[in-house]
């Protein structure tokens, strides 16, 4: 490797990658994955009734990890967050709407964004009354904080999934309400989400026309791998990809595609590159063994393509960009939708995302709008 | 082509282990004081243009082997606000992709007011006095 002025000179010289056409910087986006975060636990907190006021003033929460209600480690940057992202006005990333809406919204052009709202954790609390309560007030503070201040947002209905009938009657109180999107459930769950526990959720669901949506993570009282907790983040990090392959594998072969043939899965911070190879795997198993599964009656990469979307950050980068482009041809680009995590470290800006997609208006289209705006109803 | 001479801040708005984002000739460029020492890299992340100016200012942390850390050149690496590419503040290079990457570095160095104010130069955001230093880039 030469370290000559020249070989400077070509390394300056080089387009950035992130470089794009002034047309195609222009094209609107949908996020499907914004993170909004409350200035204060009383922005949530207020919402609850009396009750549970009281109690997690005086209790607090119990979920499954040491330390409630924080990060069990900074991962990588305070709060996880981008380090530009520390509101001007105080308070936490993405607690404060007037700069999200500066920094993100406005300056990305954002059509729509979706809130996933991780704190709390109603999902995962093993006081499941209290973790009801709690749901209804994430629920609440998502519409009353974040869609009715900003048009463009649509909240997730946020539910206690190791209950199913509170998380019914959640996803019941809000259903019909266009400003909710769909369903958030924890990836992390005491039993593979494929098991017919989780049933009567996915039933709901389909009722009411709501797709899930799983994003990675999730506190630290699950061990993400077999074989317990990893030594260090980078490797904590590519759990997520294992987790969601174990995910769709046990919603495919439990038979949930085939009780509930309207359902529909959005994965989201993933990746997408895994998918193809998980499909060839299945499809060799099942053509195998499907005597042990006999309910399953279509090759399970239809089911996976059937039924399961999947979001673009933090994208895969391989060192040639053509790569990346054959896989996402591989995947579908019909079920590639367009996320920022904003305002975490790791986001994606769109451009850098169209850089790297060089295929065409009308696909390019689909991956960071088009797709979720059909999925999700948004007019 | 001639360079020219822009006034890019007062010598004491950057203190030593400190930074400044500064625009110049409609460049955003990121000052740097080490120990006294000024460098001047272009605020955008080859990588995805994250501002390297609201990055932290860390040292290099190298491992000869598993468990045999050390850290040294604290204070002369910036690590990218957004996804933490490392780069050295006096050259530019990137510390993970050192072969192809790199940002754009500035030759940075201190002037006199009074050295300065025969001119000629640019203070887009300064009257030069001639008792104060100032951070001077020539592009």
């Amino acid at each position: 490797m030469c370290c000559g002025a020249s070989m400077t000179q070509d390394l300056l010289d080089r387009p950035a990658p992130q470089r794009v056409g002034a047309r195609e910087a222009q094209l609107g986006v949908i996020d499907c994955d914004i993170h909004p975060q409350a200035a204060s636990p009383q922005d949530v907190l207020q919402f609850l009734p009396e009750r549970w006021r009281d109690y997690a003033k005086t209790y607090s929460g119990l979920y499954r990890q040491a330390l409630a209600d924080t990060l069990s480690h900074p991962r990588m940057a305070p709060d996880v967050a981008r380090a530009d992202s520390w509101p001007p006005t105080g308070g936490l990333p993405g607690s404060d709407l007037a700069f999200m809406q500066k920094q993100h919204l406005d300056a990305n052009n954002v059509e729509f964004g979706m809130l996933m709202p991780l704190n709390r954790g109603p999902g995962n609390q093993r006081n499941l009354e209290y973790g009801a309560a709690l749901a209804g007030a994430v629920n609440d503070w998502q519409i009353a904080h974040w869609v009715e201040r900003d048009k463009r947002l649509r909240a997730s209905i946020v539910v206690t999934q190791e209950h199913p009938p509170f998380a019914i009657a959640e996803i019941e109180k809000r259903a019909g309400d266009t400003r909710f999107a769909q369903i958030m459930l924890p990836p992390k769950s005491l039993e593979p989400q494929g098991r017919r526990k989780y049933w009567p959720i996915y039933e709901a669901a389909c009722a009411y026309k709501l797709p899930l949506a799983l994003h990675v993570g999730g506190v630290n009282g699950y061990a993400p791998t077999a074989s317990g907790w990893p030594s260090y983040y980078i490797e904590e990090q590519h759990t997520n990809v294992t987790g969601m392959l174990s995910l769709i594998t046990s919603m495919v072969i439990e038979g949930v595609f085939e009780q509930f043939p309207a359902l529909k899965v959005v994965l989201v911070e993933g990746g997408v590159a895994w998918a193809p190879s998980l499909k060839w795997r299945l499809d060799k198993h099942w053509k195998r063994l499907k005597s042990e599964a006999p309910h399953l009656r279509r090759l399970p990469s239809e089911y996976v393509h059937d039924h399961f979307w999947m979001t673009t950050q933090p994208l895969d980068e391989p060192d040639d960009g053509a790569d990346l482009i054959e896989m996402f041809e591989m995947v579908g680009f019909d079920r590639i939708m367009f996320s920022t995590d904003y305002p975490h470290w790791d986001f994606d800006e769109p451009k850098f995302v169209i850089g790297k997609l060089r295929i065409g208006e009308e696909k390019l289209k689909r991956v960071l709008s088009g797709n979720a705006r059909e999925l999700y109803g948004l007019k | 082509m001639s360079k020219t001479r822009h006034i890019a801040a007062r010598v004491d708005e950057i203190p030593p282990g400190s930074r400044k984002k500064v625009a110049i000739a409609g460049r955003d460029i990121a000052l740097f004081n080490i120990a006294g020492d000024f460098f001047a890299l272009g605020d955008k992340c080859p990588h995805e243009s994250g501002s390297l100016c609201a990055g932290r200012i860390i040292g290099l942390a190298e491992a000869d082997e598993p468990g045999k850390y050390r850290l040294s050149r604290d204070g002369e690496f910036v690590k990218c606000s957004w996804h933490g590419w490392e780069f050295d503040i006096r050259t530019g290079q990137s510390w993970c992709d050192p072969a192809n990457t790199r940002v754009r570095a500035y030759e940075a160095s201190i002037e006199p007011g009074a050295a300065l104010i025969k001119g000629p130069y640019v203070a887009e955001t300064y009257a030069v006095r001639v008792e104060e230093n100032y951070v001077v880039i020539d592009l």
